[in-house]
């Protein structure tokens, strides 16, 4: 049967178009039962004969759910439970949830394709039966609600015709009120969620799953209005497109709760507009598409330098307390400092997520609303219902955003999961991983597949397109402990006189073929992540830590890049081949060092390393000359008690020379390799890029300098090495590692690209016009895309589809992008988790610090023997505040009578505050210099007095 | 806004079919008394008239025209009413050329041109209204229209365009899928002999993927065979059922 779509439609240029589309109508989509006669049953059926489901007080039978749109849209996380089963998604809700939302859209199509669940998907549109045509004044919403009621009459009668023993129900689920009125009128059964759940007699947990809706006249908060209404969507289009209103990011600002930055993204330059006040926030939440309007130049702000924590204690909706707050930001500023400032007035598309967090425990005790405070803290806390809070007391718990209405202080949620215990290392792991997106579970059966067999051996087949490199004296330098090793390295010298160096690394895209369950997992991952006692592997272990790692003495499959050198590091000749060899060592950074260093040792290897060691020298010398830049960052590796695996010791990383070696030479198999994928492939290379920063980023930077006397040019690249390297304070030697510091603060982030799709390949950090990641296959998955387009390249292997589409390339470097962004914040949080796990055994201790911002009521130190930032601040509640005085042209903080300025070196006093256990945290507090009132006294006693700390001259 | 989802999950097209699926066709031949041969084809929306002429003598200039063998003329062109957006297209539009030079290109392949030396075949085909698959109605129409007028021929020329999309065939493209701007080829086959007359291919698509689409794609023109067929059969039941009277 055939039917035509007809409609009219708007064009860009605003000519009025008629459509006309087919529509057919097909007789012979199935029902989606086990066994029904009447469709002549699925190849695999979704639905159970005899539906099992939850045991219900308000429908005892066997039946099937049927929720419409909104319901899926807003209790996902109740349909996603194990519990619900046997549920029929129509094809028009599952459209609407589609145009509604990306992320709840993709969580309802995983659950459909789990078999367990039972949930069939019914294409009622496509049915001769269930389609209906939209009639003269209805509008699109109320046509799909009568789709809707039409499929749900349709499978009522059809399983009435089936004739079963026992009577099999069909249940619509709908929280529109008119809508279950309609559908009752037909004659046709309709709960709603809630009245449903709350029948499930055996579940009674579920229930705080539930997301609480606005709409059902429950609230009962203090009923005065809070915020402005958001505009429609419409006027917010209009707007944009008139200029009168900007759509961009918003991004809360960690440290402060009523301040956040609203990135514009559009034409040419981004921009950034500062959003102050609890009203002007507007219940956006971070990582919202908003639209903000810009306040008159007379309300523009400076972005404020106050830190700010929304308090555990306060009251609730509370609204006066804020704007005494607010008002504290806008203290006076030079008029340099303004920037755009606006308000949001509307949300153009939430992205809300579920968030970890705690519970925060109302003080009434029989209460069922608490406050849940995430761990993330850009994110606002969120008012849930529960009655199992003495339960989740302590715990993690998973929560996730229901609304926000106007009249209350808090956006409402509803409870999704446990984690466990807050502060057990297991759980808070989870969390950490969780919190940053990071895929954590177990490999899957299917991706395990497709490991190589055990026991594994070299083929002929193998040997077919490979060179025998087994006889070469190759060795590897890994840091100890390393199980992945995924480089190995070699110089001899040829008969011509003149050095052959090669770099092997792991052939993980031999074992990895393309399109694979283990390949796409591996695309996911994007990159393993090293937490500090743990590792998330990108490939299974298997591969990692034996069939591709290089181990010593056992015949591996590489990937080499083979250079001819002369002895001034000139390449004269480049050649790539997939290769066979075998590694005589595997060393340390140490144990390398070593054997360059002692002049007895004069072995195979020994020998090999000095040339390499040599080479390396000039290359890194030719870098730098070119304008590299050598930045620091304070790394820290913790001793693991074997046992317990708590921290027991933690020291900065320490760099020998031969790490610097094994670096340069990884650099230099990078670039060939890029400029040998983009000579082939100019238009789908994997390369990496590295964005020169906009020179505002400097300002901190070159103020710091000046403050000490120094002068930072920061123009170029080049510019900005030779200065850092003059940069030398012979009374001050740390100075220049916190410059150091200080610039890689001020970069922009490293990205994977499509050379298809760019055109600036410049890496500004290596001062190399081409750049990509070759080197670490085995825990990036950039490498096996660009060790598959190597190979391509040299005619080794094949190519396949998704390899020379640009556009399934740049999805790639996106997921690769954000997995490495997250991977490196996971890293980070799982540093400041240990260090706050190694000072609690520890007690209080005294360090010695420096300065490394100046903010407004608050200095960031830096201590450099555990490599830990920290913030000094210098109000503390229940205590006479003392005097702060702010110069941000320096900038510089005195406090009563002492100033502090960056790098000025202090003492400072650390501590684990466990006052909250939710964000434990490590306090310090000011020892030296002294200040009235605010700097811990008596406990530092090791420390004289009279010690003045080597404050430079004060200026003024 | 997300876009259109071309191929849901539960293996629908946008207007219902599934990925092997092609669009209802209808067809009538003899639609014009006048000329030799005619005939009026509608694939899913796409809407097709073609009339030939022929063979005759040569017309115009004679310098061109092969020898040993007839001379095929062929003139593509889109009824300015066709597409959503009314547009005049005169004879110069680029477009419809390649159309008529394909077109030419098919039916050299498919004609015996070698039973009429000095002497022209004219085809004319005009699309009046096109949602997607233009020239593979153009030829359908085309050869029914032969048909028609009884010009000797190898084989019926059966056209039908693939795409390929979330590593499926999808065959009989309309027009919103030919628009989503996916790889799109057109085959014009000779059913019988299984010979192709003509293969056409836009946009990359990965040599491996190639085999698959030209299957979807060869798959189709053997059933368009047999509904073009059906088509020809009825015509000629209903002129022998007047000439019997």
């Amino acid at each position: 049967m055939l039917t035509s779509r007809t409609f009219l439609k708007r064009t860009r240029a605003g000519a009025v178009r008629k459509i006309v589309r087919e529509h057919y109508l097909r007789d012979d989509i199935g029902c989606g039962l086990g066994g029904c006669a009447l469709c002549g049953g699925e190849s695999r059926p979704a639905l159970e004969a005899r539906p099992g489901g939850a045991a219900s007080s308000l429908c005892p039978g066997p039946h099937f759910l049927l929720p419409d749109t909104n319901l899926l849209l807003h209790q996902i996380d109740i349909l996603e439970d194990p519990v619900i089963t046997n549920v029929i998604i129509l094809q028009t809700v599952l459209q609407e949830v589609r145009n509604r939302s990306a992320p709840v859209y993709k969580r309802i199509k995983d659950v459909i394709n789990k078999q367990e669940k039972h949930f069939y998907s019914f294409t009622n549109e496509h049915h001769k039966d269930t389609y209906i045509e939209q009639e003269k004044g209805e509008n699109s919403n109320d046509r799909n609600d009568r789709a809707i009621r039409v499929a749900v009459k349709w499978y009522s009668e059809h399983l009435q015709k089936l004739q079963m023993e026992e009577k099999v129900q069909i249940i619509l689920l709908t929280n529109d009120r008119k809508n279950k009125e309609k559908a009752v009128e037909e004659g046709i059964t309709a709960y709603t969620c809630e009245e449903y759940i709350k029948s499930l007699i055996a579940n009674p947990e579920l229930v705080d799953r539930l997301a609480s809706l606005n709409d059902e006249g429950n609230e009962i908060e203090t009923g005065r209005i809070i915020f402005a209404e958001h505009l429609p969507l419409s006027k917010l289009q209009q707007g944009i497109k008139s200029n009168l209103y900007l759509q961009g990011t918003f991004r809360a600002n960690r440290e402060n709760y009523l301040e956040a930055t609203v990135w514009i993204h559009g034409d040419g330059e981004e921009k950034e507009i500062i959003i102050q006040g609890l009203r002007n926030l507007n219940r956006a939440v971070h990582e919202d598409i908003v639209a903000v309007e810009l306040l008159p130049k007379a309300a523009w702000a400076a972005p404020s330098s106050v830190v700010l924590h929304d308090d555990e204690n306060q009251n609730e909706d509370d609204v006066e307390q804020e704007e005494e707050k607010e008002k504290s930001l806008r203290t006076s500023s030079s008029n340099s400092m303004l920037r755009p400032t606006g308000r949001v007035v509307g949300i153009i598309k939430r992205n809300w997520r579920p968030f970890c967090g705690m519970l925060s425990k109302s003080q009434i005790k029989e209460a069922r609303r608490h406050l849940f405070t995430p761990a993330d803290r850009r994110i606002p806390r969120i008012r849930i219902e529960t009655r199992q809070a003495s339960t989740l007391e302590g715990q993690r718990i998973i929560v996730a955003i229901d609304g926000w209405p106007r009249n209350s202080r808090y956006p409402n949620g509803h409870f999704v999961k446990n984690l466990g215990a807050a502060g057990d290392k297991e759980t808070e792991t989870e969390v950490l991983l969780l919190e940053h997106d990071v895929p954590h579970q177990p490999f899957s059966q299917s991706v395990l597949s497709f490991l190589p067999k055990m026991p594994w051996s070299i083929t002929d087949q193998d040997m077919k397109c490979r060179e025998d490199l087994r006889h070469l004296c190759v060795c590897s330098v890994d840091p100890p402990g390393c199980t992945d090793i995924d480089d190995a390295l070699h110089c001899r010298v040829l008969e011509n006189g003149n050095l052959e160096v090669g770099v092997h690394i792991a052939d993980v895209s031999h074992f990895i073929r393309p399109g694979n369950a283990l390949d796409q997992e591996s695309a996911k991952r994007g990159t393993t992540v090293y937490l500090c006692e743990k590792r998330i592997d990108m490939v299974p272990e298997l591969l990692s830590s034996n069939l591709c790692s290089l181990r010593s003495n056992v015949d591996r499959l590489a990937f080499s890049c083979i250079w001819e050198m002369n002895h001034s590091a000139e390449i004269l000749k480049t050649r790539f081949t997939k290769s066979v060899i075998n590694s005589k060592a595997s060393l340390t950074y140490a144990e390398a060092q070593m054997k360059i260093d002692s002049p007895s040792m004069n072995d195979d290897i020994t020998t090999s390393l000095r040339g390499l060691n040599k080479l390396a020298r000039i290359l890194k010398k030719c870098r730098i000359d070119n304008g590299a830049l050598t930045l620091s960052s304070p790394e820290v590796r913790f001793h693991m008690d074997s046992e317990t695996h708590d921290p027991i010791d933690l020291q900065t990383k320490e760099l020998k020379e031969t790490n610097s070696m094994v670096e340069e030479f990884m650099l230099l198999a990078n670039i060939s390799v890029a400029q040998k994928i983009y000579d082939e492939f100019s238009e789908h290379a994997l390369l990496r890029k590295h964005p020169a920063p906009p020179p505002s980023n400097y300002d901190i930077l070159v103020k710091a300098a000046k403050s000490k006397g120094l002068e930072i040019k920061t123009d170029s690249a080049k510019a900005l090495a030779d200065s850092l390297d003059s940069a030398e304070f012979p009374s001050f030697p740390y100075l220049n590692t916190l410059l150091r510091i200080l610039a890689t603060r001020c970069m922009m982030q490293a990205v994977y690209f499509c050379s298809g799709m760019d055109n600036d390949f410049h890496h500004y950090g290596l001062a190399s016009p081409i750049y990509t990641h070759f080197t670490s296959p085995i825990r990036r998955y950039a490498d096996i895309i660009v060790h598959r387009l190597l190979a391509v390249a040299i005619g080794a292997d094949c190519t396949y589809p998704d390899l020379t589409d640009k556009h399934k390339l740049a999805d790639l470097c996106r997921n690769l992008n954000y997995r490495h962004k997250m991977a490196q914040y996971a890293q980070r949080a799982s540093v400041a988790f240990h260090t706050q796990l190694f000072f609690k055994s520890k007690g209080v201790v005294n360090e010695e610090a420096y300065i490394l911002f100046v903010r407004k009521n608050a200095i960031v130190v830096l201590i450099p023997k555990y490599g830990l930032e920290g913030t000094v601040f210098f109000e503390e509640k229940d205590k006479p505040k003392p005097t702060l005085l702010y110069n941000d042209e320096v900038p510089s903080l005195t406090v009563e009578s002492t100033t502090f300025y960056t790098f000025d070196r202090v003492t400072v006093n650390i501590m684990l505050d466990a006052s909250n256990v939710q964000h434990q945290k490590i306090r310090m507090a000011l020892v030296e210099p002294k200040l009235v009132g605010t700097s811990v006294p008596s406990q530092a006693t090791q420390l004289n007095s009279n010690n003045e700390p080597k404050k430079k001259k004060l200026k003024e | 806004m997300a876009g259109l989802e071309l191929l849901s999950e539960q293996g629908f097209r946008l207007d219902g079919r599934r990925a092997g699926e092609l669009r209802q066709l209808r067809a009538r031949m003899g639609v014009f008394a006048q000329a030799d041969g005619s005939a009026y084809l509608e694939q899913g929306n796409t809407k097709a008239l073609a009339v030939v002429y022929g063979p005759h003598e040569l017309r115009g200039s004679r310098g061109k025209a092969p020898h040993a063998q007839a001379l095929v003329n062929c003139q593509y062109s889109m009824a300015t009413f066709s597409t959503a957006e009314r547009k005049r297209r005169p004879h110069g539009d680029r477009a419809s050329a390649e159309m008529s030079l394909h077109l030419k290109q098919t039916f050299e392949a498919a004609l015996l041109t070698r039973l009429f030396p000095r002497s022209q075949i004219d085809i004319y085909v005009q699309i009046l209204q096109a949602d997607g698959g233009n020239y593979c109605a153009a030829v359908n129409a085309a050869t029914l229209a032969l048909l028609d007028a009884g010009i000797p021929m190898r084989d019926y020329v059966c056209a039908c365009s693939a795409g390929f999309l979330e590593d499926t065939a999808l065959a009989d493209l309309n027009y919103v899928e030919e628009a989503a701007g996916g790889p799109q080829l057109a085959l014009a086959l000779l059913p019988q002999a299984q010979h192709i007359a003509l293969l056409e291919l836009n946009a990359r698509l990965h040599q491996d993927h190639l085999p698959r689409v030209l299957d979807a794609a060869t798959q189709a023109c053997r059933h368009l065979h047999a509904l073009l067929d059906r088509v020809v059969r009825e015509h000629l039941r209903d002129a022998a059922a007047l000439l019997g009277k």
